[in-house]
């Protein structure tokens, strides 16, 4: 294999002079090959399986916090044996440890799977393969992004481990619950490496992103104009420029908070009596935490759910055989989706003290973010009409990211709506409304693209029937967990609460959490289908062909080998947009995007 | 044991083992490739999730018919009946776009389910459409908004009715104290390193206007229909006074006072009279019988809101609303802070 890649990579640089490589790269050993890989398909498959081990233990510390829900003070045995008898003595989960493993989940889901995990494996398997480029701009920074991800991973795994406990104050670290030792046990030294971690993980996503941006602006092939990309490209983009200039932002405020806790400034401290005696410091204010906490943390709403949104458009677009509804419109729609996700972070702070005229310029910008989203939504359903629909498991996916991101997303107009907000800010109809809408809908991003671009990703296929069962059960499992936590929202449950029977008010929800978590059970092992087809596919999964699902982006012009440099001959040249599906004339009900344009025909959906 | 245990498992591993064996032989003899979708794929599934849809709308209905009751009572609050009464019209919205969405969805899912005899239709894009659902949830959106501030700033306004009791609210890891302004009307500063000892909210020793201050705990009762101005402030950590019953609720943040105002329209004893509240504390009750617990009335509680640390889901409060009278008999019987002091 490596010697042919060779042969035609020389005569690749035969054909193009200017095309500089290095020679290098082809005595590939173990460790260049596997570990520090430079090759983006490589990288993409190094974070796709981190994010899948990661994801796999937050949704273990989900089950058990839902168990302690739904029979609060049972005896679980194996609870025990996770979390041994200092965290879980005799198996009734700890309080702390309750909030612990409530922050860890959070965290790792965000970060490490929706964020890491999504934009690491996607954008880097596709937007080289998807505007035609031999590899990412800079194969060394797009590693050592890699390798900062493992880095942050393995820290934050590594403070699940610590004698005081991992990290406790909520994924949102509010202090001064997250600067005080006194405070929780979770904010000593797990909270530490919390913030170190954290630090580490926004130096890859600056890298990744960095990276994203310079080869999708400057290594497009002859022929993709901005205009041809696939909306997948776009979205990687718009997520990448927000990462670009709102991680930034974390990485200020974690430093703040380091120097608050171990080096006695006071940022975000003042007037505070804990452990017995009156704190130094005065004069800071927790709310600047809150500001600069999410002007990263609304904008990362949206850098978890863009890729899941392009990775949805380009599989609807290919399954429904019919071209995307409104291109153009879609991507108007994320720019504006984007550029608003930056003047929308107040609405996680109205009932924080900030001033209410300043909460009120929010609502309106927060609920402006609604048209662009609204014009999404039904783009999806305009291309899904009159399509012919093919069921891969992709597509059922997909399907159901459009579900969950209308049902997730019609909540966000009470919550937006600050008057409204005032009695379920901070319950659990909140809960239900953000893991609908962004984590169920960015999930369901992700399967549908592991199951679209396995063949790219392995050069092998996922088992179909094994996919229609994992998709089945975790739609409605998924559903079943989170639909009915809007209504202990309505009853006023406070989120993070360790239980709800220690004082008789919510004594009648037992049963609706017992529903959910049962549903939550069923979902975590409906997961183990798709980890045994992942994985027993990789190995031994039917042979890909070259374009299994007919599709017209260039990543399925190349043959089914991991070559370095994607193309044996020269790169492949663009002659018209991706989304030339069932094109009236035209003999097959799809055209890829290097077949040159006929005479008189139009490009980019034909006026 | 543990070998019968270990023997199964690598029984049931060598099984497996075979029967993908079996699976991947069998494959190679097919001439369609598993992965590949058929026709009948398309017709099942397609079919799946129109029925899917079916019972997504079925459990949608059967939550709302089943839990509903268990949702809080209206509001015993002035603005928290204009927020229910907002609540209700933003969720018709909502509810109407989710049926009316989720069914196109769906409905289309099932439709247009692909077959080899038919095409798809080339329809890449519309510009009446799409500027359609662009100016249509845009004016939707405008009503939302205007309605929302409207109220917002109602709700958010400074207190001025000169009729008013002002009420602090102190939050400290894991507990609630209620300060009242005693007869001077004011509320006596505070310095929170003078916390200790009796001081347990940090009052100013040198500041008189504090010394007529009742300090209250475990309990605290309100006047009804006379507006309450609550001060909110935090002795550690953030904490959220959440009077959900009211619609009420704001962040206590140290270093900071923030506030919150309202106006209560049912007393205690009245909402313990309430049929929907009787028919919610049978359903407690009932629950509670279940695990030999007592049975308990309707009682309005202040709950803490916002993640405090490990006894966060413990830092709760009772809120007694009074007739006036009632509630001037409770008052006369606390202890002002010179007292409490003192001993």
């Amino acid at each position: 294999m490596a010697t042919v890649t060779h042969k035609e990579l020389e005569k690749d640089h035969l054909a193009h002079h200017d095309h500089v490589h290095d020679h290098d790269d082809h005595h590939e050993t173990f460790v260049t090959k596997y570990i520090f890989s430079q090759d983006h398909k490589m990288i993409s498959r190094q974070f796709l399986i981190t994010a899948i081990v990661m994801a796999v233990v937050a949704m273990t510390m989900s089950i058990i916090f839902r168990m302690q829900l739904a029979w609060p003070g049972e005896k679980f045995a194996f609870i025990n044996t996770l979390l041994g008898d200092k965290w879980a003595p005799e198996g009734i989960l700890n309080p702390n440890m309750y909030l612990a493993l409530v922050t860890i989940h959070g965290t790792i889901m965000v970060f490490f799977v929706l964020t890491g995990g999504l934009s690491g494996t996607f954008s880097n398997l596709l937007i080289p393969y998807q505007i035609g480029a031999r590899d990412m701009a800079s194969g060394f920074l797009n590693m050592l992004s890699y390798w900062f991800f493992f880095l942050s991973s393995a820290i934050m795994m590594a403070s699940c481990f610590i004698d005081d406990g991992p990290a406790s104050a909520g994924w949102t670290i509010y202090p001064p619950l997250s600067a005080l030792p006194e405070a929780i046990p979770g904010s000593k030294l797990g909270m530490t490496m919390w913030l170190i971690s954290m630090t580490i993980f926004v130096v890859s996503s600056l890298l990744g992103s960095l990276n994203y941006i310079v080869t999708i602006i400057n290594l497009r092939t002859k022929g993709m104009t901005m205009t041809r990309l696939p909306l997948t490209i776009w979205a990687f983009l718009i997520t990448a420029i927000l990462g670009v200039l709102s991680f930034p932002v974390l990485v200020s405020c974690v430093l703040l908070l380091i120097m608050d806790r171990s080096f006695g400034t006071s940022f975000y401290l003042s007037d505070i009596y804990i452990g017995g005696r009156a704190l130094d410091n005065v004069g800071g204010s927790p709310i600047l935490f809150e500001h600069l906490f999410w002007f990263l943390g609304h904008p990362e709403v949206y850098i978890v759910l863009l890729p899941a949104l392009g990775i949805t458009s380009e599989v609807i677009a290919t399954n429904s055989r019919k071209p995307i509804f409104g291109y153009r419109a879609m991507i108007g729609s994320m720019l504006a989706i984007g550029f608003l996700s930056f003047i929308v972070w107040g609405h996680h702070m109205f009932m924080t003290g900030m001033n209410p005229f300043l909460g009120s310029v929010f609502v309106f910008t927060t609920l402006l973010i609604a048209i662009p989203s609204a014009v999404k939504a039904f783009n999806y359903i305009t291309t899904l009409w009159k399509g012919n629909i093919q069921y891969t498991p992709a597509m059922l996916f997909s399907i159901g990211l459009v579900s969950s991101f209308i049902t997730g997303g019609v909540t966000g107009i009470i919550l937006a709506d600050s008057t409204l907000d005032i009695n379920v800010h901070d319950t659990y109809f909140v809960v239900a409304h953000f893991h609908i809408v962004m984590g169920l809908s960015a999930i369901f991003g992700m399967f549908a693209g592991v199951y679209h671009w396995f063949p790219k990703l392995f050069l092998r296929m996922m088992n179909k029937k094994l996919g229609y069962v994992h998709f089945w059960l975790t739609f409605i499992t998924a559903y079943g967990v989170f639909f009915p936590m809007h209504f202990l929202g309505l009853a006023g449950v406070p989120r993070r609460y360790y239980t709800n029977s220690n004082f008789p008010m919510f004594d009648n929800l037992v049963d609706i959490n017992e529903i959910v978590t049962i549903c939550a059970i069923i979902g975590a092992l409906s997961q183990g289908v798709f980890l045994f087809n992942f994985f027993y596919s990789i190995f031994r999964g039917e042979k890909a062909p070259q374009n299994p699902w007919n599709s017209n982006t260039l990543e399925w012009t190349n043959p089914v080998a991991h070559i370095h440099g994607n193309w044996p001959g020269a790169i492949p040249h663009v002659e018209r947009w991706a989304y030339d599906y069932s094109k009236p004339g035209a003999q097959k009900d799809f055209i890829p995007q290097t077949v040159p344009l006929q005479e008189g025909e139009h490009d980019g959906g034909g006026h | 044991m543990n070998f019968l245990v270990l023997l199964t498992i690598v029984l049931l591993i060598i099984a497996g083992h075979q029967l993908l064996r079996v699976i991947e032989l069998s494959r190679g003899l097919k001439k369609t490739k598993e992965w590949h979708i058929t026709d009948s794929d398309n017709n099942s599934m397609g079919k799946a999730m129109f029925a899917f849809m079916f019972v997504f709308f079925a459990f949608f209905i059967w939550q709302c018919m089943r839990w509903n009751e268990r949702a809080l009572p209206g509001a015993a609050s002035i603005h928290g009946e204009k927020i229910d009464t907002l609540w209700d019209y933003n969720m018709y919205l909502c509810v109407f776009v989710f049926f009316v969405t989720n069914f196109f969805l769906f409905y289309f899912a099932y439709k247009y389910r692909g077959n080899k005899k038919t095409q798809a239709t080339y329809f890449p894009h519309d510009n009446r459409l799409e500027m359609a659902w662009t100016i249509v949830p845009a004016i939707v959106l405008a009503f939302v908004i205007i309605f929302g501030l409207k109220y917002w700033n109602e709700i958010t306004d400074t207190a001025t009715d000169p009729n008013r009791v002002t009420i602090e609210l102190y939050a400290k890891q894991f507990d609630w104290t209620a300060r009242y302004t005693g007869k001077d009307g004011k509320l006596g500063l505070t310095d929170y390193r003078q916390i200790g000892g009796t001081n347990s909210v940090g009052q100013d020793t040198t500041d008189a206007s504090g010394f007529d201050d009742l300090i209250v705990k475990n309990e605290f009762h309100i006047p009804v229909g006379r507006e309450i101005e609550f001060k909110m402030r935090s002795r550690d950590v953030l904490h959220s006074a959440y009077m959900p019953h009211f619609r009420a609720q704001m962040n206590c943040v140290p270093g900071m006072i923030t506030e919150f105002k309202f106006v209560p329209t049912k007393t205690t004893a009245q909402m313990r009279k309430d049929p929907y509240v009787i028919k919610m504390m049978a359903g407690i009750n009932n629950q509670r019988a279940k695990f030999n617990k007592e049975p308990i009335e309707f009682d309005y509680l202040l709950l803490c809101n916002k993640i405090c640390g490990a006894s966060h889901y413990n830092m709760q409060m009772n809120l007694v609303v009074d007739t006036e009278a009632d509630y001037k008999a409770w008052i006369a019987k606390q202890k002002a802070f010179k007292t409490v002091a003192s001993k």
